[in-house]
């Protein structure tokens, strides 16, 4: 298994400037992020809402807005071009959409609605030199090749997605990010979405599924092998194998959120996240964990594969 | 006492009835889960209920109250009675005004201008749907779709319903923003809010709902 993308010491800020009485702020959506995207593995990295998770991908694809500041390094195999300080037209024209696929959230609001969805993919392949046509895409996204000509408010949401996914896929990148891609769709559709991620997984390409809906990790992680992250305030709180994070969570922060899941106890998390503006100092779980309060701040440590940056919470 | 569609008929285009001869009950203190999968036709039946989308065929009655009877002019304080949150909170809130407006907005509809009052409403109402006191003056596009949501769920209790409709409310959600959300709602249950939700997350509904239906199998 080799690295495709390797991010450690990642910070992002924002510093916003104050405004009607209030004071500027400096919102922390990323403080020391350390992740690894291997070839043929899928990484899937869920959270609160707010927590940060979506920065990640504006992060490594040099789409960030112009007020954030970056430290760290997002390294990418094999040349380990340096994705935080690359300028923009190598990021342009060397990396997004050729070395690394973006999928967002509600992919069929990224179409032209005056064009079919197969002119736009034929235009994805030829302005990537892609090496394959627009109908084999379809088919490996699982779009209907009928959809091709239709135009993007004749798709449902689900067939949408799929186009998304076809047209991150035309300049054939190594790494695949996808930002919530199953947000608002039915059961059988995040279902769907998410095997087609790790299918791409299996083929070999290093795929990033951010996502708040764990029981969709939880599924795909039951038929083959799946990286999992957990992002608590900015920060990664546990990470390791998938089942075995699902069977015997480290952090208090990842067993809160398995306990909520409506088929196992329906508890939310007690409290609030913080907001990013104004974290705590020390741990930033403390305020809603139920354990003795730490006072000191726990680092990511790892144990084997897995790692997790909470006191009490590794098992002897 | 209960807000029920009888021999509903409904939809959007001529001959397409997506909401065909349905019969709904929604009771006080208790929670309706309906289920189906996207596209089906849910989010239409929960306008038709809300009373913002007119059926073709068929009544809605609050209270005993038949709304057929006013050619669907419903009045606003018969409206006032029937909360909704939808499933995109950024969809259904105005992006100009600070989450203290947006949920009191229902109350200023209704006639209340009372600065100090609104506030103190506010205040309450933030209280109960777990939103800090610091997240008042802040904007749609300034906080989270989690805490965004818990806005327009405060905005949907502001009039103090006695009838809730949920469309898909979590879809966008993570799990512990879910479990939260509906444990608010709980609380307001058991004072005697009757609650309809429609969504196609079977272990959700089968989490919360006291009775599922399933119009639209089979």
């Amino acid at each position: 298994m080799s690295a495709a993308l390797e991010v450690t010491g990642l910070d992002v800020r924002f510093r916003l400037r104050g405004s009607r009485g209030r004071p500027p702020r400096l919102v922390r959506a990323a403080s020391d992020v350390a992740l690894t995207l291997h070839h043929g593995r899928l990484l899937a990295l869920v959270g609160e809402s707010g927590c940060g998770k979506s920065v990640l991908t504006e992060a490594l694809t040099g789409l960030l807005p112009g007020n954030a500041e970056t430290r760290g390094r997002a390294t990418l195999h094999p040349d380990g071009l340096d994705l935080l300080t690359a300028p923009e037209a190598v990021l342009r024209d060397e990396v997004r959409g050729r070395r690394i696929g973006l999928v967002g959230q509600s992919a069929g609001t990224f179409l032209t609605p005056t064009r079919t969805v197969g002119a736009q993919l034929r235009e994805a392949v030829r302005m990537l030199d892609g090496p394959e046509s627009a109908e084999v895409l379809a088919e490996r996204a699982g779009l209907p090749a009928a959809a091709l000509d239709l135009y993007p408010h004749e798709l449902s949401g689900g067939t949408a997605q799929r186009a998304g996914l076809a047209a991150a896929l035309a300049g054939d990148p190594e790494v695949v990010l996808a930002d919530e891609p199953t947000a608002g769709l039915d059961r059988p559709l995040v279902d769907r979405t998410t095997d087609l991620l790790a299918e791409l997984a299996r083929a070999g390409k290093a795929v990033l599924l951010i996502t708040h809906d764990l029981r969709a990790v939880r599924r795909i992680a039951a038929s083959g092998p799946v990286d999992l992250a957990v992002m608590y305030a900015s920060r990664i709180v546990e990470s390791g194998p998938a089942d075995e994070v699902f069977a015997r969570p480290w952090h208090p922060y990842t067993a809160g959120l398995l306990g909520a899941l409506p088929d196992e106890g329906f508890v939310p998390v007690p409290g609030h996240p913080p907001e990013l503006s104004d974290l705590p100092s020390g741990c930033p779980f403390r305020p809603r964990c139920g354990r003795p309060s730490c006072t000191d701040d726990p680092t990511l440590v790892h144990h084997g594969e897995r790692a997790v940056a909470c006191h009490p919470a590794v098992p002897a | 006492m209960s807000l029920v569609g009888s021999g509903l008929v409904g939809g959007w285009r001529r001959g397409q009835a997506v909401v065909d001869q349905l019969d709904v009950a929604v009771e006080p203190g208790r929670v309706l889960g309906v289920a189906g999968p996207s596209g089906c036709g849910k989010s239409t039946l929960v306008r038709v209920l809300a009373l913002l989308h007119t059926p073709w065929r068929g009544s809605v009655s609050v209270d005993g109250t038949e709304v057929r009877q006013m050619r669907y002019r419903a009045p606003a304080a018969l409206r006032r009675r029937v909360g909704v949150v939808f499933q995109q909170p950024r969809a259904s809130a105005d992006p100009r005004l600070t989450l203290s407006d947006l949920l009191t907005e229902p109350l200023r509809a209704a006639g209340e201008r009372d600065r100090a009052v609104l506030d103190a409403r506010a205040a309450e109402l933030c209280d109960r749907v777990g939103l800090t006191a610091e997240l008042r003056t802040r904007r749609p596009h300034e906080v989270s779709d989690g805490q965004l949501q818990r806005a327009c769920l405060a905005r949907a209790l502001a009039a103090e319903p006695d009838y809730l409709l949920c469309d898909e409310m979590t879809a966008m959600l993570d799990a512990s923003t879910t479990a939260a959300l509906v444990s608010v709602i709980s609380a307001e249950v058991d004072r005697g809010l009757g609650v309809l939700t429609v969504s196609h997350d079977e272990p959700l509904l089968a989490a919360w709902a006291d009775e599922v239906v399933r119009p639209w199998s089979g």
